[in-house]
């Protein structure tokens, strides 16, 4: 299988102090490929490496050792750049640009005409929902989120095959968010695939296809999403929830299942059983107690729980 | 995975002269010509008033008082804005995303340097418009016009200054970078004197520091023309153009030298 991402042994130190000959371990001998046309999570808690996995990739720092490919060139080839697009965490850019020259420039550096830089800045800039009376301020006068736009569409403007993006959620509303999800979501349509990293749990659950997570450096985890939060090794549990009924009584009736787990709530209860034949056991009991059933469902360990294990 | 709109990426030319250019816009927005109206007010002055001070003389004056402050300007310009040209980048983290596009850290280095010297250039101009017209305003006649060759080579001069800007830069905070291009500046306009110097010392080890010191500091004694220029004469064409030669040689080394720093640097 070939890969559009390939990180072999990657480890990173830096030298601290004075003299500079403490050396701190940043990124610890990580080895990770990413398939084409998907998007790919990157997690991880503060300082467990990802901003210098991405800083590597993007040749703004020099592994201490080990080796890394995008498209099948060498980290160290900025010409493959051409075909790459990256959005920094927490982006700064010429304040002293507007909005429109910023795109302009970018535009230019890829060598564009004119006509092609003014029609992908005023196609991007929609896209990412900056309203077009701000395309003309300066960037000095820009929010967080603002310029976290400007910093995804700059990304784009050479409609690259895989784009980088370090927190792009990162200073943006809860209306913001769902519109760069969209975004996200849209270009995976598109083919193009997304390297993510985010700390926001939530959106890594609705977008990404796989994750890797990192912790203290080194790679804890990593594979299909949904794969890791099934088989984790977690016993799998179903929430059963009725309405009515006397939740007394059915309290009693359910206190022989094992690892039965009872939670009232306004007319009615919630209960966690651990194996699928005591399903029928509570909905017995809830039938003679008078109350009835709303749902069964199986939980899923959530992406956070999972998560936290992996980080701890 | 050939992507069919995938972009080759721009010329080194393309990308050396657009970073050129925006360093330019930079300059502008961030109001470095407004050392000019200041300039310009300066020589008004002189204009005015140096006539009863030095009767006859006011057309010397205004051009040994002029190129004087023509490069005090500029090498203000060259040192405080050539030493944050690149940290200010780093600093301010503007580079990730530029060199997460298709650029070298050489057409970087080269584009910004070319751009602050676009911006002296305009200065230098600027200025010299302004001495000129001043010296016209007080009769001063051909000087006007033969005081060029002397801003010739006083802009070849803060071409290498900040080039010298540039590459302390490159490994040392801005106000060290700062302070030892302003030794630099200093030492180089005396650096016959360095030569002098080592003559009259005993000591070999003595007489080859200050030797070697004579070889590597730029010789910057060679673009001084102002007393020259102040009595109507002008560069010899040999002059100029082993100023020139020199210039280009020694901006060279030195663009070379930051480069190879400048791509071994971690951007954290």
């Amino acid at each position: 299988m070939s890969y559009i991402i390939e990180i072999e042994n990657l480890s990173k130190d830096y030298e601290v102090g004075f003299w500079k000959k403490k050396k701190v371990r940043a990124l610890d001998d990580l080895t990770l490929n990413v398939e084409a046309g998907q998007i790919f999570g990157f997690l991880g808690g503060n300082g467990a490496g990802k901003t210098t996995t991405i800083k590597i990739l993007m040749s703004l720092m020099f592994p201490t050792t080990g080796t890394a490919r995008i498209l099948g060139s060498d980290i160290s080839d900025f010409k493959m750049h051409s075909r790459i697009g990256y959005c920094p965490e927490n982006p700064y850019f010429y304040d002293y640009l507007k909005a429109r020259e910023l795109m302009n420039y970018f535009g230019e550096l890829f060598g564009f005409d004119a006509a092609k830089r003014n029609r992908k800045t005023e196609e991007l800039l929609t896209k990412v929902g900056l309203d077009e009376k701000d395309w003309n301020k300066q960037l000095r006068k820009f929010s967080k989120g603002m310029l976290q736009r400007v910093g995804l569409a700059q990304s784009l403007i050479n409609e690259p095959e895989i784009v980088f993006l370090d927190e792009p959620m990162s200073g943006l509303d809860p209306i913001g968010r769902r519109e760069i999800r969209e975004l996200i979501a849209e270009l995976r349509e598109q083919g193009t695939t997304v390297f993510m990293s985010t700390h926001i749990l939530s959106d890594i659950e609705a977008l990404c296809d796989n994750v890797a997570i990192l912790r203290g450096g080194k790679l804890a985890a990593t594979g299909n999403l949904h794969e890791l939060l099934t088989d984790s090794g977690e016993k799998q549990s179903f929430e059963i929830t009725i309405k009515g009924g006397a939740a007394e009584n059915l309290k009693d009736s359910i206190a022989g299942i094992a690892g039965a787990i009872f939670a009232a709530k306004p007319n009615g209860a919630n209960i966690n059983v651990l194996d699928e034949n005591d399903i029928e056991k509570v909905l017995h009991a809830t039938r003679e107690a008078g109350g009835s059933l709303v749902s069964v469902q199986p939980v899923r360990q959530s992406l956070e729980e999972f998560f936290v294990k992996q980080t701890e | 995975m050939a992507n069919p709109n995938a972009v080759s990426g721009a010329s080194t030319f393309k990308i050396i002269s657009t970073i050129a250019r925006n360093t330019f816009r930079e300059a502008v927005r961030d109001r470095v010509l407004y050392n000019l109206v200041i300039f310009v007010l300066l020589i008004t002055a002189s204009a005015i008033f140096l006539g009863e001070l030095t009767a006859g003389h006011e057309a010397r004056t205004i051009v040994n008082l002029g190129l004087g402050a023509m490069l005090v300007f500029g090498a203000f310009i060259s040192i405080f804005v050539g030493v944050s040209l690149v940290s200010k980048e780093i600093e301010r983290r503007t580079i990730y995303a530029i060199f997460s596009k298709p650029i070298g850290r050489g057409e970087f280095i080269v584009g910004k340097y070319l751009g602050l010297c676009l911006t002296l250039l305009v200065n230098v101009l600027v200025m010299g418009i302004g001495v000129s017209l001043a010296i016209l305003a007080v009769g001063g006649g051909s000087l006007a016009l033969t005081i060029w060759g002397a801003i010739a080579l006083l802009y070849l001069e803060l071409a290498i200054l900040t080039a010298v800007a540039i590459l302390f830069s490159s490994f040392s905070s801005p106000a060290l970078s700062a302070l030892l291009t302003f030794f630099v500046f200093i030492i180089g306009n005396f650096t016959q004197s360095l030569k002098d110097f080592a003559l009259t010392i005993g000591s070999s080890s003595g007489k080859l520091f200050f030797d070697v010191l004579y070889i590597i500091l730029p010789n910057l004694s060679f673009y001084s023309f102002r007393t020259n220029a102040a009595h109507g004469e002008l560069p010899s064409a040999a002059l100029l153009g082993g100023a020139f030669l020199y210039a280009m040689v020694y901006i060279g080394i030195l663009l070379t030298v930051t480069i190879l720093i400048f791509k071994r640097r971690n951007f954290k």
